[in-house]
Formats: structure tokens, sequence, C-alpha cells
């Protein structure tokens, strides 16, 4: 247990992780940064924004005053309430884009698919934390039938991007349970062994194409293709040190689509190049090194399988978005954490790390 | 019961998760070295590739048409402009309801569905921004009454654009041409570059001609645009050329006249400057309004003029291929004396017909009873074909053929328009080349009245007239006087061009042919004789001629009043005058006209009266000062001899190869 300073158990006793706290807060403001180039140096949109992460960091230190003991017994409450919610999107919910995600609470729009992105992993951390650890086989396929009910519910409205950080939330829970390697391996390669029957026998073919356009959208450049195509030549056109800030042409002359939301790291690396990027990425490994600390330092199996399955989600959020505007995976709506504009987004990831900080300053030192 | 359970397992519990934070660090370090290598790959590796995306994502080129270059006649009157019209478009970015929009409108212009329907075809094609024209050409009313509204009528826009107008569209047509819509054939052959603004090039006439010299050069301009094509910002402007003005050597005014003394007959009419080869009016009736192929043609109208057996779109001045007749025959006369086969004093005597030796054929005169004894001047003044049949039997096909030649029959004129066709005066090479047939007397002697194979263009015989009244220069003919480029101060003439002079054995023998001519006009008994008024202040110099369409069986007369209009004779006249210093050389034909005396002739008449008015007794008498005229070339002639520019070329080459 590192020694702590007088000025450091102020904050743990306001239940705040310093150390998190700076991270997030650098990224935020590397966020905003950019985000006033990506919104074509709108001042409204930027307020706007602000206030956003100002509403999620209060979230945030909100949910750490919250013992992960209370948040353990609110899980299945929590968990059913967003079922519900979720049920009731796809029956009145309201639409927006082609899909149906919002309802509409009167005050303001709320999406249930953002929360269950947390109550998802916390109710299986509930019911994982019960039984034994590593669980038996009974309890996991328990498990992943918990997981399928709100996951299929998000898939149908449709919300591809929303469902697989779900499922990814949720299969973080039972990795950090300790199911046996040979399991997690076993059921890869199933998965891998049932996509290739499905592809050769079940599918049509324009299925297929457009199976093939989503993994390579070059070769749609008109279409589907497009958003990819100048997503990477403004990437790439960055270089080592890049165009410099508010002088990415790509992104100013609106040749990137959705540029201050999901693509908002293509005018980051435009405009900041490969050098801006290490400085990026560095900050978000530091932030996930810290919460993977904090997770070892757990004290409780709900709060350790909560915690990493949250960490890991950041780090998913991250690759999946990077990966998709870099052109190595399939565009699915995934905002790159912090950075990209968006409400409810940011409030999910911030009460996330809310979780985390809650974790690590509501520890019995009597343990150790 | 968990309580229970976890402690029991805790230590258990406690590696596992040492162990899968250990597994989480590795498979985060994992997933960030796959993104920073695929980063490094897109910003160091193909950064210069990328970069090159990224430039031409954003600077795109627009090309800025040039203006084209207007078309003058020799007064400096205007034969092709160009006027503002006024487009009215629509921005459907702009437009709230299209529909409203398209119904409030159509309250103050004239819209026909058909301008509806195409609009909302344009609507779905186009991106949103751009505008897309409703109703060409407003009337100065329909621009008011929408400016006027405008402020109701958001997305609507009016566009001035330049269109190609011809005031005097029929008069011209033949000439001047016109411009159109460039179709798919000529997109090949056109440089995409310089047409990128274009949507019109030469068709016809002088406007296709002299298309590389109307056009101009085209401009630029590199703009900045967003993904829509938008333009934010122009970066880089370069203006374009405009087009050369040309200045043509027709001279409106004569060519209304002599359009007026056509009455609507159908026929040509070229008149030269024999004195430098210049083109004074072109006429090809029936002519057509050039106006309305400049922005397209509708359909019905174009089927009406391009099925109409009168063929006002046949180019009859050099397309129209005739029977000369008997204007061929002061060109055999003095190719009689030239070439020694007759001397000055010949004579023969004339029954009204001639047989070849053996033969029972007989070739008629026109006169039944014959001319009796006739010698060259009353072999042109009354035009006795016997006299021609026994000249030609005794010249022989082959030496005509050489002769003829000089004056430019059977030659393309090499007029500064393309697609004139050559004519024939045959020869026995030719028949045996393109008919694989040998040559028969027969044919030498109908040949002499300018029957058989014999053809000639309006212009052919205009400048074989030329020649004829000047001495022997064999001009090339030239439409386009000067060039005025759009840095210079003056026009630049185009000086005229010998292409030879026809050798000349005695002047006495040009000087007897000279005399017959204008004795066919001043004599009592000579076949224009009307062409002589008393108070004519110069002398007029010509020849008739009648061309047979219709072949008259051997023993039949021939009754002109029974045959249907398209079987009766062509009738031609070729004339020049003052007969001393001549400044005008005239050919007329008049298609299925009948007698070349009664009605081409008077023709001819009007159009010498009307450009000789503008002289002076004093100038009338005297020759014109002498232009510097270029020398013959060797080899090869150039059309016209402005600067070596690439015009000139195209055009020289145009006319070896057409």
């Amino acid at each position: 247990m590192p020694s702590q300073s007088s000025s450091q158990s102020l904050f743990f006793r306001l239940h705040i992780d310093l150390t998190l706290l700076m991270g997030l807060m650098a990224l935020a403001a590397i966020g905003q940064i950019i985000f006033y180039s990506a919104s074509g140096e709108s001042m409204p949109l930027m307020q706007r924004q602000g206030l956003r992460l100002g509403v999620a960091f209060v979230v945030m230190l909100f949910i750490a005053q919250i013992s992960p003991d209370t948040m353990r017994r609110w899980s299945p409450v929590i968990f059913i309430i967003g079922t519900i919610m979720l049920i009731a999107v796809l029956l009145l919910g309201t639409r927006v884009l082609g899909a149906q995600r919002w309802l509409d609470l009167g005050l303001f729009r709320f999406q249930p698919s953002e929360m269950m992105k947390l109550a998802v992993p916390m109710m299986l951390a509930w019911f994982l934390s019960s039984g034994n650890i590593p669980p038996h086989n009974r309890h996991l396929i328990i498990a992943v039938a918990i997981l399928l009910v709100p996951v299929l519910l998000i898939a149908k409205q449709p919300d591809l991007g929303t469902s697989l950080l779900v499922t990814s939330a949720a299969l973080f829970v039972i990795f950090m349970t300790g199911v046996s390697w040979r399991l997690i391996f076993g059921f890869i390669f199933a998965g891998i062994a049932f996509t290739i029957p499905m592809w050769l026998f079940l599918m049509r073919d324009y299925q297929r194409q457009r199976v093939l356009t989503m993994l390579n959208p070059e070769s749609d450049p008109l279409g589907s293709g497009y958003h990819i195509i100048q997503s990477k030549i403004a990437i790439g056109s960055g270089g080592s040190f890049g165009k410099g800030w508010l002088n990415g042409t790509q992104s100013h002359l609106e040749f990137l689509p959705e540029r201050h939301t999901d693509f908002i790291f293509s005018v980051f690396a435009e405009e900041f190049g490969f050098s801006g990027i290490l400085i990026l990425l560095s900050l978000y490994l530091f932030v996930i090194f810290r919460g993977i600390y904090i997770t070892t330092q757990a004290q409780g199996t709900f709060a350790r399988l909560l915690g990493g399955s949250i960490v890991l989600t950041f780090l998913i959020y991250i690759f999946v978005n990077i990966g998709m505007v870099s052109g190595i995976l399939p565009v699915v709506g995934v905002p790159l954490p912090l950075v990209s504009y968006g409400g409810t987004s940011v409030v999910t990831v911030m009460a996330g790390f809310g979780i985390l900080m809650s974790i690590h300053t509501h520890r019995k030192l009597l343990a150790h | 019961m968990a309580q229970r359970q976890h402690l029991k397992d805790h230590f258990i519990e406690q590696r596992i998760f040492h162990n899968r934070s250990i597994a989480a660090i590795f498979f985060t370090l994992i997933l960030f070295s796959v993104l920073l290598s695929r980063l490094f790959f897109l910003q160091i590796n193909s950064h210069e590739h990328f970069t090159t995306l990224s430039q031409n994502n954003r600077v795109s080129v627009q090309a800025i048409p040039p203006t084209r270059g207007l078309i003058y006649d020799r007064n400096g009157i205007i034969l092709a402009e160009n006027l503002p019209s006024y487009t009215l478009q629509i921005i459907p970015e702009q437009a709230a309801d299209i529909d409203t929009l398209l119904e409030k409108l159509s309250l103050l212009v004239n819209l026909r569905d058909i301008d509806i329907k195409k609009f909302k075809k344009e609507v779905r094609r186009k991106r949103r921004f751009e505008g897309i024209p409703l109703r060409f050409r407003l009337t100065d009313e329909e621009v008011a009454i929408v400016s006027v509204n405008l402020h109701r009528l958001p997305g609507v826009e009016i566009k001035a654009q330049l269109s190609r107008f011809y005031p005097y569209g029929k008069e011209t047509a033949h000439v001047v041409g016109y411009v159109g819509r460039i179709n798919e054939k000529e997109l090949k052959r056109l440089s995409v570059t310089n047409y990128s603004g274009t949507n019109h090039t030469g068709k016809l006439g002088v406007e296709k001609s002299y298309e590389a010299l109307l056009h101009g050069q085209v401009g630029y301009q590199k703009v900045e645009t967003n993904v829509r094509g938008r333009v934010l910002r122009v970066l880089e402007r370069s203006n374009p050329v405009p087009g050369n003005d040309l200045y043509l050597n027709l001279d409106i005014n004569l060519q209304k006249v002599a359009i007026e003394a056509f009455e609507n007959k159908r026929g040509a009419l070229v008149a030269i400057n024999p004195e430098n080869g210049q083109l004074l009016a072109m006429v090809s009736m029936p002519d057509y309004n050039a106006n309305l192929f400049v922005n397209g043609i509708d359909s019905k109208s174009y089927k009406a003029l391009n099925t109409s057996w009168e063929r006002p779109l046949f180019n009859r001045t050099v397309l129209g291929s005739y029977p000369p007749g008997s204007t061929v025959k002061p060109f055999f006369a003095l190719a009689g004396l030239e070439l020694n086969v007759i001397q000055l004093d010949h004579e023969i005597f004339c029954p009204g017909f001639y047989r070849l030796k053996g033969k029972a054929h007989k070739y008629r005169d026109w006169k039944k009873w014959g001319h009796g004894k006739t010698d060259i001047t009353k072999s042109i003044v009354q035009s006795c074909d016997v006299f021609y049949y026994d000249l030609a039997f005794q010249m022989g096909i082959d030496k005509m053929h050489k002769f003829m030649t000089y004056f430019g029959f059977g030659k393309k004129s090499g007029i500064d328009i393309l697609g004139e066709r050559s004519g024939l005066m045959p020869s026995k090479e030719w028949k045996k080349r393109v008919r694989n047939q040998v040559w028969f007397p027969g044919e030498t002697v109908i040949a002499g009245i300018g029957q058989g194979y014999v053809l000639v263009t309006p212009i052919q015989l205009a400048l074989a007239t030329a020649t004829l009244a000047n001495g022997g220069q064999h001009f090339q003919p030239q439409l386009v006087s000067s060039i005025q480029r759009k840095d210079d101060l003056f026009p630049r003439r185009v000086s005229p061009q010998v292409v030879h002079n026809v050798p000349i054995l005695r002047k006495e023998n040009w000087q007897e042919v000279h005399h017959a001519m204008t004795e066919v006009i001043h004599a009592a008994r000579g076949t224009a004789r009307r062409l002589n008024k008393p108070d004519l202040r110069y002398k007029i110099a010509g020849k008739t001629g009648t061309a047979q369409v219709f072949t008259v069986a051997q023993d039949a007369t021939y009754k002109e009043d029974e045959l249907e209009e398209r079987l009766k004779d062509h009738a031609l006249f070729m004339s020049f005058a003052p007969a001393q210093n001549p400044k005008i050389a005239i050919a007329v034909v008049l298609e299925n006209g009948g007698h070349g005396a009664s009605v081409a002739a008077p023709i001819a008449g009007k159009v010498i009266e009307a450009y000789l008015s503008q002289f002076s007794d004093e100038q009338l008498k005297s020759p014109a000062k002498k232009e510097a005229i270029e020398k013959p070339a060797k080899k090869q002639h150039t059309p016209i001899s402005i600067d070596p520019d690439k015009t000139a070329v195209i055009l020289h080459e145009k006319h070896q190869h057409a």
C-alpha cells in the first residue's frame, strides 16, 4: 500500500482518485481543443460540449460517493428497470436517423441503451460474485442468457455499436471471473466455426456483398466506402506533425463526415499528426493502466469484476473507434471517449470512472 | 451465503484476479500496438500518397470559356454576334418547395409542360446547389417581371449567358454557317481542355472552318471546394483569351440584292472580285435561318428542312454540281486559240447539226436550222453548238482537260469553307481510272458544249470567270479578308493568293474572247442583250448557258412547257464587269430555270449594277490599285496567309485531304 500525503487523503475522503481525475481532465482538455476545430470553430457547440463534460464530471464525482456495496445491492433493480426501458423504446421510442434509441421523458431525451452499458456488467458482476470463482458452467450459461436479453433488444433498435460495447462489457466480467483459457479460445473458435458455414450456405449474395463492403469499404468509394476513404486521407495527410490546429483541410472543407462525433479522431490525426497521436494514446494508456491498478487493489469480488470490465470496455471504445476511422475495423457507431461530441456517451463513460473511483476510495484499509 | 464462499476461496480468487489483470495489461498493449502500427503506416509510410489525395480533394479547376470572335462583313456590318440571353434557373437547395415555386413562376412566365418535365429530370440528376435551367431565352419583359418578383421566389435566379446570334441568319446561313451544341463526334476531335467550358462549336461555313480562330483559348480558375463541390473561394485565375474577330469580304448588302433578285427561285450565285479572289457574295437558294440551329432545332422543323425537295440546307455554291452548258464556250474558244488548234480567223458553217465522220448520230444545235457561217465571235454571241462540237473534236478531250484545269475546272477552288465538291473535267485517263472504260469521240463532242461528264460548282464557274476576266491570274477564293486578334491594334489582312498564272500565248486571243463576251450583252443578236441598258456606265461581258437535266430523244423536239418543273433545264450565266477593268465576276445557276438568258442573266445584272454603283466613272475606267498579291507558290499554296498559326495549318490540311 503506497503511503498517502495529506492532500491525497483529503481527496481520498472526498472519494476522488486524483491520478485518474488528472488523466481524465487532460483527455477532456485535448478533446475540447480538437472539438473546437472539428466543429468548425463553433463557440455554441463548444459551450454545449463543455457543459456536457461538466455534467459528466459531476455525475462521476456523485457516483464515486456511492459505496460498491450499495451498487451491488441495487444492481438487479437497475438492470430490470433498464431492460423495461429498452422494451419501452422499441414500443414508443423516438426515431432519429433511422434508429429507435431515444425515450422522450418530457424534459430531456434519454437513451436507455447507454445505461445498459453499465447496468449489464453490474448485473453480471452481482450474479457471478454471488457464486463460485471461477464460476460453474451452469452459472455461465445463465450469465450469457442475462446478457442476451438487453443485447438483442439494443441490436433491434438497431444500434450495432452499443450492443457490441454492452456485449464486450459483459464478456469482460466473465473474463475477470477467471474462466479457463480453454473456454475462452474454445468460444472464439466456435464463433469462427459458426461463421464459415453461415457464409457459405445461409447468406444470400447481396448479404455477402454488404458484409464485404463493410469489411472493405474501399470497394464502394461513392457509397459506404466514401467516409472511410476520406478519413484515411485525413489521417494519412497529417504525417508526423500534422497540418496544425484549425488547418486540417479534409475536415474544414467538409470532406470528413461526422467529423465532430465518431470521426473526430481523424481530425485530430490530420491536425496534430503522429506525434499528437502518441500523446493522446499515451494519455489513454495512462488512464487504462490506472484503472487496471485500481482493479487489482479492489476489495470484494463484485468490485473487481465490475472494475475490470469498465476499464477493458473503455479500451474497446478506443480500439474500435480508432480502428474504424483508420480502416481496419468496419464502421460501427462507437465514439471516442471524452473527445467525441455527444451527451449520453460521455456521461456513461464518466459514470464508469465514478464507479472505479468509488471502488478505490471505499476500500477498508484494515483489510490489508 | 455468498460471504462464506467468498472467504473460503479468497486466495484462489486473489490469484485469479492477479493473473487476469496481467492478461488485461497485455491485451491493452496488444490492441494499442495494433492501432499504433496502423497509424504509423497511414501517417508515416503512406503520408505522401494521402497528401496528394488530400490536395486533389479540395482544389478543383474550373474552366472559363472564352468569348467567341465576332464576324463582320466587308463594311463592318456584324454578321455573327454574341448576345446576352437570359436563362431562368432554380437552385433546389435554396428553394423551399419546388412545386409551389413552379406554380408561382408559371403565373409570371410562360412555362410549357415540357420545360417542367425536363427541369424535374435535371433536378434528380444534378447536385442540389447547382442552378438548374427551367426556361431559356427569356424575353426582356419576362426578365423584368421575374426580376421584380425575385424576392418572393427564393432559389430562383436569372442567369445571363452569351448566345450566338446571326442578324442576317437567313442571308448568311450558307456562308457564315452557324454554331451548335457539340456532339459526340466533335467531342472526340476537339481539345478536351480548350473546350471544357464551351457548349457550342462551329458546324458549318466560316463558323466551322475558322473554328480554331473564333473559339479562343479557355481560361480557368482554381477553386477550393467542399465535399459537395461548392466553391468556397477562388485560389487562382487565368483569364480566357477571346476568339479572333473575322472580317469577311462578303458585302451583306450585295448579298441581299442577290437574294432579292432570285425571287425565291432555287439556285446559286457567286460573285468574286477578279482583282484578288475576294468573295463578294455567295447565295444558295432556298435559304434558312441559321439562328434555328444555335440552341438546338426542334426535330419537326429540322425534318421539314431536311426532307424538303427544294433542299434548303444544301449549299449549292460549293456542293451543287451542274453541267456548265454553254458557259464553257468562251473557255474552249480561248483553248482552241491558245493551243493553236484554230486561229483568230477560224470559221465554220453551221447547218444546225454536227455529225462525226462515218457516224449517223446527229449532234443538234439549239437552233434547228443552224447559224450558217460562224466565226469565233458569232459562236459565242449566238452560242453556236456546232462550232464547239467541231472545235472539241479537233482539240481532243485531253487538251481540253489540261487547258480547263488552268481555270480550276475539276479542281476544288480552295475556298475557305470546308467540304466543297470538286466538279468534274473529264479526261481519257479519268474515264479509264474511274469507270474502267475507253473514251469515245462522241463524249468529246458533247463535252465541247459543257454537257456529258462535265460538272462545275458555282464557285468554280465564278472563279474561272474571274481568271478569264483578269487575264489569267488564278486566285484562291477568300471569304475572310482580315483577322482581328484581341491584342492587335488593327486587324491583320489576309493577303490574296495567286494559285498559278495561266500561260499566255497571245494577248490578242484573250482580247478576242473578251470582245465576244461583251457582244453577248451589247450586240443586237447577243443572247443576253436584255442586260444592255442605254444608261449603263460600263460594258458587261458574259455568257449564257443552258444545262440539260433531261435528255431529249434523237428525233423528238424539246417542248419546254410540257416538262415537269424539276426536269426543266438549269439556266446558267457567267459574267464580269466592267468588261475593260473587271471589278466583279459572277456565276449564276438557276435550277430548272429554263434558258440562261431569260432568267439567270437578269439576276447577275442586278448584282453587277448594285456592286458597281459604288464606283465613280473614273474608277470604273481605270484598274484598281494593285494590292500586294502573293506570287504563286511553287509547291503548295496556303489558303490564308496569316501568321503560321495552328488554324491556318489545320485549314490547309483539311483542304488538302478533303
